[in-house]
């Protein structure tokens, strides 16, 4: 069981079709526990997971929670405020006192990247990543790629538009590296400094100008949260330059293809990235991809449990 | 005391000599065999058949940590590791803490260098006062001193008019003005080269404009001012290219490459492992390739290490938040020397590289095994395998993407001022 699977889930880049199916497949699986009466299986009873959250997180941290008490296993969680690491003890020293209490599993979100790789040189316990700075974001993708193929069917040719702050963003990386390993063709738009060089290298991905471009026919669009403390680093004039260039909005989301569907990873900046009767409108799945969440982190902290047994 | 080296290969490019033949060192001079002849002094034989006899090393780029870090490093425990290394002489760099911007630092540090195990120590000052790059430092005093040169490495002179007047102001002394080039507006939060590794990373990239802009703006004031400058631990190919046609146009202009840019490159840093951090940092391929060529012409001067002792608890953190830089100290021979092994240069280019080119860029009288020069001498075995690990490490720290490899070219021998001060198996 679970070839194809490392022991962490550090990111999606490398991870085989197989290892991305078996998850997406799981996850399928585990949607109907939602709409039971009784929201619990035992698959993970007794199991302690740690939630170590280094970052401000409201809905994965929420999502991650959700999934592992479905599954009947026991969270613990730590933030930064809570953390010793205000009180200088380094990030090693901290996890190991706590894989010390024996904890079967981390989950963690950190702000730098990288982090989860450096920790795992030192750790024996599953790590799975919930964000780790510009870097990867991989359960958020396979959340992304869960929708996209229960809208689409698959992922062969698909077209997915990502549009946005790209250099900055992990979820981005993440889609990237599991589209195009599935055989999807990526088109990416955002102001250029935010388009990280060498992008076209990373898979099947061609960066486009503007928005009209980067969506024409495409079969998902995908805007991606702008940070506004980013203008202030002149990356972007103004975030109202922004919604009028790089935004989405009702005549634009035209020019895709007539069954597109529309995504975001939230939190919405309304007005911004996108208009509101964008985000609200028939073509949304956003809340379905929230919905998604819980199901696939269910299937990973499932798959990844037994990677160790 | 007399030293006699006898039967090894003697490469000394700054008399053009390459070939089997003995070396005596009298007390702490080369002298002839004529003259050694004529001494009644006990004699040490070396055997060195099969082993490269030259000038001992030079290291143009070396953090020391004293004074003010010296649970990463002491001036110490650095000339051990440079000693181990092959190297009599190495410069210190004066991110000191305090920083090496007045004669009374400068002077410390040549006094433990006084005090240690006989590797001569030389000190750069800074430029500015607290390396902030606003004021001058009392450049003529600490040169009075004996500071062989002025930089305010660790951080890169950013406005131009102070360094013209660095420029200018060295004229006065004969000094040199170094540069740690870097467009600190360009590099922020930068972490790794920009390039196709830092965006799949997802790390902050260093783009190599930041190096090349510096050396541009400031090869224009060395033309203007006719100061004499030196890049450090040259790292991009526009960098590399400028201070060719700038040497060709015939300027006061050297420069120095480290090992690890010439060896390793941004593809190293897929594992997120700080010993693989530095600045500049590791560059792509093609960078490497006119690196390489660089050393090849001539363009560059000196293989200098930036031997940049960094204690665990400044390395193993998240790799945002580790110190840049590695120690170098006893690498740069086996890893130069590949360079070697795979034809890029010939031995006598290497050893030129490693002793007169470094010894020409500051002007000190080192660098030679001349008759009558200063017996400063290293051999090494080619060929030798030998493990680099934290039992035959010498620096106080441990922070070398090397540590636990075999690697090829061993110095046996270190003789500084005529007096043995490393051996191993000779």
């Amino acid at each position: 069981m679970n070839e194809g699977l490392d022991r962490h889930l550090l990111g999606l880049e490398g991870m085989s079709r197989e290892g991305i199916e078996q998850i997406l497949d799981t996850a399928e699986n585990f949607k109907e526990i939602a709409k039971r009466p009784v929201k619990k299986v035992p698959a993970l009873r007794g199991k302690n997971i740690l939630m170590a959250f280094f970052e401000p997180s409201t809905r994965t941290k929420m999502s991650f929670q959700m999934a592992a008490k479905r599954l009947s296993a026991d969270t613990y969680s730590i933030s930064t405020g809570m953390s010793s690491l205000v009180k200088g003890e380094t990030l090693i020293d901290t996890v190991r006192n706590i894989e010390a209490m024996a904890v079967d599993m981390i989950v963690m979100r950190h702000g730098f990247s990288g982090a989860h790789r450096f920790l795992s040189r030192y750790i024996d316990k599953p790590i799975i990543n919930a964000g780790d700075g510009w870097h990867e974001h991989p359960t958020q993708a396979l959340l992304d790629m869960l929708t996209m193929r229960d809208n689409k069917g698959g992922f062969e040719g698909l077209k997915v538009a990502i549009v946005g702050d790209i250099a900055h963003s992990r979820v981005a990386h993440s889609n990237i590296f599991g589209l195009t390993s599935m055989g999807a063709q990526i088109h990416i738009c955002g102001p250029y400094p935010m388009i990280p060089m060498e992008l076209e290298k990373l898979g099947n991905v061609t960066v486009f100008p503007t928005i009209e471009d980067a969506i024409r026919g495409v079969d998902v669009i995908m805007m991606l949260r702008i940070q506004l403390e980013r203008m202030s680093k002149h990356l972007f004039p103004t975030s109202r330059e922004y919604s009028t260039i790089f935004g989405l909005n009702r005549k634009r989301v035209e020019l895709a293809h007539k069954d597109a569907i529309i995504m975001h990873p939230g939190p919405i900046n309304r007005g911004v990235e996108m208009e509101p009767d964008v985000a609200d409108g028939p073509r949304s799945v956003i809340l379905d991809q929230v919905t998604n969440g819980v199901a696939v982190r269910m299937a990973v902290l499932y798959l990844q449990m037994g990677v160790t047994q | 005391m007399m030293i006699k080296i006898k039967g090894g290969r003697v490469v000394d490019p700054a008399n053009g000599t390459d070939k089997v033949q003995d070396l005596v060192i009298l007390n702490n001079r080369i002298v002839s065999s004529g003259d050694a002849k004529k001494s009644r002094s006990r004699v040490r034989e070396i055997d060195a058949s099969g082993m490269v006899v030259c000038p001992g090393f030079i290291d143009l780029h070396v953090h020391l940590r004293q004074p003010g870090e010296e649970y990463k490093e002491t001036v110490a425990t650095a000339c051990e590791a440079a000693a181990a290394g092959g190297f009599t002489s190495v410069v210190a760099m004066p991110n000191t803490v305090p920083r090496t911007d007045n004669r009374s630092v400068v002077e410390a540090v040549q006094d433990w260098g006084a005090r240690a195990n006989g590797v001569n120590v030389f000190v750069m000052g800074n430029i500015t006062v607290g390396g902030e790059g606003e004021r001058l430092a009392e450049i003529g005093d600490m040169h009075q001193a004996g500071a062989v040169g002025f930089t305010d490495d660790g951080a890169c002179m950013q406005n131009a008019a102070v360094m013209r007047a660095a420029l200018e102001y060295s004229k006065n002394f004969g000094t040199v003005i170094a540069q740690h080039a870097e467009d600190m507006t360009l590099t922020a939060s930068g972490q790794m080269h920009e390039g196709y590794h830092s965006t799949r990373l997802g790390l902050g990239g260093i783009p190599a404009e930041s190096e090349s802009i510096i050396v541009a703006r400031d090869l224009n004031l060395a033309e203007m001012t006719g100061g004499r400058y030196h890049v450090q631990h040259i790292s991009s190919k526009e960098s590399v290219e400028m201070v060719r046609v700038a040497k060709k146009k015939g300027l006061h202009v050297t420069a120095e490459a480290t090992p690890h840019h010439f060896t390793l490159s941004d593809a190293c840093l897929s594992s997120y492992d700080s010993n693989f951090k530095m600045k500049p940092p590791l560059r792509s391929e093609e960078h490497i390739q006119a690196i390489r060529k660089g050393l090849k012409d001539g363009t560059i001067d000196a293989i200098a290490t930036d031997h940049a002792p960094h204690a665990e608890i400044d390395k193993r953190v998240e790799f945002d938040q580790a110190a840049f830089g590695i120690i170098g100290l006893q690498t740069a021979l086996p890893i130069s020397l590949g360079l070697v092994r795979e034809k890029v240069l010939t031995m006598r280019q290497l050893i030129t590289r490693m002793t007169s080119g470094p010894a020409g860029v500051l002007g000190i009288e080192r660098g030679t095994l001349s008759v009558g020069a200063v017996a400063d001498v290293t051999i090494f075995d080619p060929k030798a395998e030998w493990e680099y690990n934290e039992e035959s490490n010498r620096s106080k720290s441990k922070n070398s993407p090397w540590i636990g490899q075999t690697l090829k070219g061993k110095v046996v021998a270190t003789i500084s001022g005529g007096k043995v001060i490393y051996e191993d198996g000779i």
